[in-house]
């Protein structure tokens, strides 16, 4: 078992968020879902809003969510850049409900001066938020 | 020599305003242990920016594209991070030396001032103050980094600025703070960390790195922002907490020199009375 686990790091601005050894990881790039393992050709690749999965060496799972980054696969190393990272347990189910419903508002009204990207990513954000608390993949 | 109740009265003062610096001291130690802790714990996710930055334009190479060339516009922005509260030595004062002393003419430059002390000087030497964010610097989030970057990009964007500086002050320890002026776009990397990441790394992009530096430039302008927020924080309290602990010595100094002074004229009064309380009982006798 020992020697396919690599490590991963997962750094926001505010703190080392995740540091560990994990036998697989999944998330969201731009370009689709991505699962590593070890030995992974080296690949720098730009996060989507979603759920992050870390298969650690007892094969437990860690979910965790990010927001916007980027992240860097080598070898024997993934590190995720991330601008915002939640555990499960630091989200606010509520707030998630009602930043969904305003960015499904602002996008249904389609105002002149209406940042499609911006409320786009905001609901994706907020989907991400509340798929790891129900649990789903 | 003035008299005993002057020297009191002034004695007096003099420590009272000891008092108020030695707290003040206490309060930025504080301040300074927290901010220290968030400059620190924002490290690795600079430097990692920073390398990745380094080896995705190390393979770049020649690619043309806006946030690496120099455009067209003159104009030159500046982010001047300072604080929003005096006493603190030569803090703000360094900042906005850094900037006059660079040869950026003020017709050419406009401001992006995060902090009141730095605009309110910039201003005076005929500065353009662009915008203005006081209330940013009592606590720097990665979010009101975000705000600033994305104003600068689309400025930067649309041409209405060729050159964006960052200004701040770089927190070396806790006695050594130094004004910096960093050029963020368009960006420029030292060859030296390009040529020693370029040789160890074979990296592959997805998407492509055109698209990929589209979106990770920002990102770093950002990371740089906020990294250069939070050393200001923790600069400003190094600053204030020398700076008072100075004046509290030099309170020090005064109050035992005074002490001094107000015991000779003590003496002094307490001689002259005798001598005339002598003088008087012989003139009696």
């Amino acid at each position: 078992m020992a020697d396919n686990l690599f490590t991963v790091e997962i750094i926001t601005p505010d703190r080392i968020f995740y540091h560990g050894e994990a036998s697989m990881i999944e998330f969201n790039t731009t370009e689709g879902e991505i699962g590593v393992y070890k030995d992974h050709i080296p690949l720098t690749t730009v996060l989507a809003p979603g759920i992050v999965t870390i298969t650690q060496e007892d094969s437990n799972l860690k979910q965790a969510v990010v927001h916007a980054g980027f992240a860097e696969i080598l070898g024997d190393k993934v590190t995720l850049l991330a601008e915002i990272a939640e555990w499960p347990d630091e989200i606010d189910l509520d707030r998630a409900r009602r930043a969904e419903d305003r960015a499904r508002a602002r996008l249904e009204k389609r105002e002149a001066n209406l940042d499609v990207a911006r409320a786009e990513m905001a609901l994706k954000r907020s989907l991400a938020r509340q798929d790891i608390l129900a649990g789903k993949r | 020599m003035a008299s005993m109740r002057d020297i009191k009265r002034r004695k007096n003062s003099v420590s009272s305003t000891q008092q108020i610096t030695k707290a003040m001291k206490l309060v930025s130690t504080v301040k300074l242990q927290k901010a220290r802790n968030r400059a620190e714990e924002s490290n690795p996710y600079f430097n990692y920016m920073y390398k990745t930055v380094c080896s995705m334009l190390a393979k770049a190479g020649e690619v043309n594209h806006p946030y690496l060339q120099k455009s067209d516009s003159e104009t030159k922005a500046i982010i001047t991070i300072t604080s929003n509260r005096g006493l603190a030595g030569g803090y703000n004062s360094n900042v906005v030396k850094a900037i006059t002393g660079s040869g950026l003419s003020p017709e050419e430059t406009v401001i992006y001032a995060i902090g009141n002390k730095g605009e309110e000087a910039l201003s005076r030497k005929g500065y353009e103050i662009l915008a203005s964010y006081p209330a940013i610097i009592e606590e720097p989030t990665y979010e009101d980094a975000m705000e600033i970057s994305k104003i600068l990009l689309e400025a930067y964007a649309e041409g209405k600025i060729g050159e964006i500086y960052l200004a701040y002050t770089h927190f070396k320890n806790t006695v050594s703070q130094e004004p910096k002026l960093l050029k963020l776009l368009p960006v420029e990397i030292n060859d030296e960390d390009i040529s020693e990441e370029s040789a160890t790394s074979l990296m592959n992009f997805e998407p492509n790195e055109e698209e990929a530096l589209d979106m990770i430039i920002p990102k770093y302008v950002t990371s740089l922002i906020y990294g250069g927020l939070v050393e200001a924080v923790a600069s400003e309290n190094g600053a204030r907490m020398q700076a008072m602990d100075s004046a509290t010595s030099n309170a020090e100094d005064i109050i035992a020199d005074l002490s001094l002074k107000y015991n000779r004229a003590r003496q002094g009064s307490i001689t002259q009375e005798l001598t005339e309380i002598i003088a008087g009982a012989e003139a009696i006798s």
